[in-house]
């Protein structure tokens, strides 16, 4: 069977997350062999992907541990 | 999860501190700051107030951790402590968005990616630009919140589809459309956005 793109599309993430059935996964696989379309957003998402989750991306505020672990430590001592 | 090292040292330490040894707290928490951090901010939109719900977030974990149970990560069960705390801040401040929690129903038809005939890969080095980094965040913020959360959680936090369904209190199903969508809507702003990025600076300056 042949898929289309827009069926290729609603696989994407699951694709990337390996949780496709084989058939599913083997469809996809065929159709991105020869579609350079598919291909482009299959690759720009798990760039996007390794992007986002890179560290540097969200960080903590300045200060923010120090301020933190200061709070609770006058909560244990209150405690106490 | 009895084999698993991390959840066993994890037990240990949260018997030890319940038995009296609090300080052992510190090191208990310093692995999650910054994915609560992440998360109540993903909610709360400002820095200073997801600060804020941090913090009383992990007292809150403090003053009720004879209550954990085991059957699930302190992780996990730290982000739902954290996500209420957050939401509970919002109703106060009655901010909360009807948007944020109703936008795209799981119903709701699919989202298209943003149609490209090549990729060239945009290398981490790119994030050393702040420009770069403040797109990426910039995006994150516009989505939904439904699949904000569940975006920050899987592809950010890295916790599995199972941990991120028992956090949200939703369904694994849905956590796999939601995280399905939140990706495409990504795309459809970022990979423009970052293709435009690319020509105009060389990422290393000897090429």
């Amino acid at each position: 069977m042949v898929i289309d793109c827009k069926h290729v599309w609603e696989h994407i993430s699951g694709y990337l997350d390996n949780n496709l059935e084989a058939s599913e996964r083997n469809e996809v696989q065929k159709h991105l062999e020869h579609c350079e379309i598919c291909s482009a957003i299959l690759d720009s998402t798990r760039n996007i992907l390794i992007l986002t989750a890179d560290e540097r991306v969200f960080e903590l505020p300045l200060g923010f541990s120090e301020r933190l672990h200061a709070r609770l430590d006058e909560e244990m001592q209150r405690i106490a | 999860m009895v084999d698993n090292p991390q959840v066993v040292d994890e037990a240990q330490i949260i018997s030890a501190i319940v038995r009296g040894e609090t300080h052992l707290f510190h090191d208990l928490i310093r692995p999650h700051e910054r994915s609560v951090y992440v998360m109540v901010l993903s909610l709360l939109q400002n820095e200073a107030d997801a600060e804020d719900a941090a913090q009383e977030a992990f007292l809150k974990a403090f003053r009720n951790l004879s209550k954990f149970r085991a059957e699930s990560k302190f992780g996990t069960w730290l982000i739902s402590i954290a996500l209420n705390e957050a939401r509970s801040k919002l109703r106060q401040k009655k901010a909360m968005k009807i948007e944020s929690l109703d936008a795209g129903s799981e119903e709701d038809g699919h989202v298209s990616p943003a149609i490209l005939r090549d990729w060239r890969e945009v290398p981490s080095e790119a994030l050393e630009r702040k420009e770069v980094r403040q797109m990426i965040q910039l995006a994150v913020a516009d989505l939904p919140g439904i699949y904000r959360e569940i975006f920050l959680l899987r592809d950010v936090e890295e916790l599995s589809v199972n941990e991120s369904a028992e956090a949200l209190g939703i369904s694994v199903a849905s956590v796999k459309v939601r995280l399905h969508r939140a990706r495409m809507m990504l795309q459809k702003t970022l990979a423009p956005q970052l293709k435009q990025v690319n020509p105009k600076r060389r990422w290393f300056p000897w090429l």
